[in-house]
């Protein structure tokens, strides 16, 4: 049993959150490029399109995030696709991430005023100008809040990558309680720490809440 | 070289999926009744904003909202014990859930009975009804009706959490999922049907709460 002083573990944990934020950050991105895509399609409107987006966002709203990474970490090989857990745990997170912030967004599309998309419309706009210059201005300034309040849920999201293998403030955690036999305190530590990440977003988001509170409607 | 999918080296394992699916349903229904009732007088106690109570509820809600469900479990079952409190596996995943959903529904609540008009309250007040009163039959039912659709998907979403208490060996869905395809090595296929299994149970459980809140909120007009 090796001797960790409480300072070694909250270093060696400080260590491993790097990789908690880094993943957070990573499906997060890609998951918002990946939902605002879906959002497109969606809302360009081919009913069939419009039904399998649905399907995708309960598929994964509706199902365990462990399942969905435990799909991908045991699927992909199946088609040949040699998957670290790093690239399981971003693709898992970044088609979670996607399915609800695409959700999140079409509220938020669908609360403009079609008065907007008409007027637009009579202005000779394309689909592509509607949004870009009339709808999402307007629907991004909603939008924020819940979007920084979802980031939240990514970045608690990335403890249950630590089940499939991959190294990060969760399993860091495990590993040293292993080593240490401290849970209470090893545990303690990294809740603070995931609380440290979260909480500040949190509470941006609830200022953001409140800031925008008037625009919307 | 094609892997050949087998669906069929589930079938011999299906009762331990079916006791997983048991466990499961277990642990939402403890889980679901004993955290909206936390939640209920974590909202209550809130929104009175009594002193110190609140301010003692207002950190409870926060701590749990920013730490992910999967390091409560592991504080509540390895942590735990360090203090002198040991518990089951069993036990650790539904405390976990309760502490959980309580915090959730807690805000959730919370936001249901702020919405209450405070001419409603004036009202209960001149009838001479005292707080416990004007709790009970004026402000709880109405604010659960508001704020029905948002507590059951928080209810929805402890269940499908609930899938990572198999981290600490608690016997459900999951916990069975790991252990077939530890004997028959058909991980994607156990994962994938046990994919479908959860996303039935979310399915049948969103409609039962609303059924439940149908139940609940739409027959006492008549009383």
């Amino acid at each position: 049993m090796s001797e960790f002083s409480l300072w070694d573990i909250a270093y060696n944990l400080l260590l491993a959150a790097r990789w908690t934020v880094l993943l957070s950050l990573t499906a997060f991105v890609l998951g918002g490029l990946v939902g605002l895509l879906l959002l497109m399609v969606r809302t360009a409107g081919n009913p069939w399109v419009i039904r399998l987006v649905r399907g995708y966002v309960e598929l994964f709203q509706g199902t365990p995030l462990l399942m969905q990474l435990f799909i991908v970490f045991f699927g992909l090989p199946l088609i040949g696709l040699d998957v670290s857990p790093w690239v399981a745990a971003t693709l898992g997170l970044t088609l979670f991430t996607s399915a609800f912030l695409t959700e999140i967004w079409r509220g938020c599309v669908e609360s403009i005023g079609k008065g907007q998309w008409e007027a637009s419309a009579s202005l000779g706009m394309n689909f592509t100008q509607q949004m870009r210059y009339i709808v999402l201005p307007q629907a991004l300034r909603i939008a924020v809040p819940p979007t920084v309040g979802f980031s939240v849920q990514v970045v608690k999201g990335t403890a249950v990558a630590s089940i499939i293998g991959f190294v990060e403030l969760t399993k860091a955690g495990t590993m040293i309680t292993n080593a240490t036999y401290e849970p209470f305190t090893v545990y303690g530590c990294v809740a603070v720490m995931y609380f440290l990440i979260c909480y500040p977003l949190s509470l941006f988001a609830r200022h953001l809440e409140g800031k925008f509170r008037h625009v919307a409607r | 070289m094609a892997y050949k999918f087998d669906f069929g080296a589930i079938v011999p394992h299906w009762q331990l999926l079916f006791d997983g699916v048991i466990l499961t349903t277990e642990l939402t229904v403890i889980g679901a009744v004993v955290g909206v009732g936390l939640g209920i007088m974590g909202a209550w106690a809130r929104a009175s904003r009594a002193p110190v109570i609140s301010q003692i509820v207002g950190v409870y809600v926060e701590l749990i909202r920013n730490t992910p469900f999967l390091v409560q479990l592991f504080f509540i079952f390895f942590g735990l014990p360090a203090l002198g409190v040991k518990l089951t596996e069993f036990q650790a995943a539904v405390l976990a859930m309760i502490v959980n959903l309580g915090a959730y529904s807690t805000e959730i609540i919370r936001a249901g009975i702020l919405a209450i008009p405070q001419g409603q309250i004036e009202a209960a007040q001149s009838l001479a009804m005292n707080r416990v009163q004007i709790f009970r039959y004026v402000v709880i039912l109405p604010a659960l009706k508001k704020i029905w659709p948002a507590l059951s998907s928080q209810i929805v979403i402890v269940m499908l959490g609930s899938s990572v208490c198999s981290q600490i060996a608690a016997e459900e869905l999951t916990f069975g999922a790991n252990y077939i395809q530890a004997l028959n090595f058909r991980a994607f296929e156990v994962y994938f049907v046990v994919t479908g299994l959860y996303l039935v149970m979310s399915i049948l459980l969103r409609m039962g709460l609303k059924v439940l809140g149908n139940f609940l909120f739409e027959r006492r007009r008549h009383v």
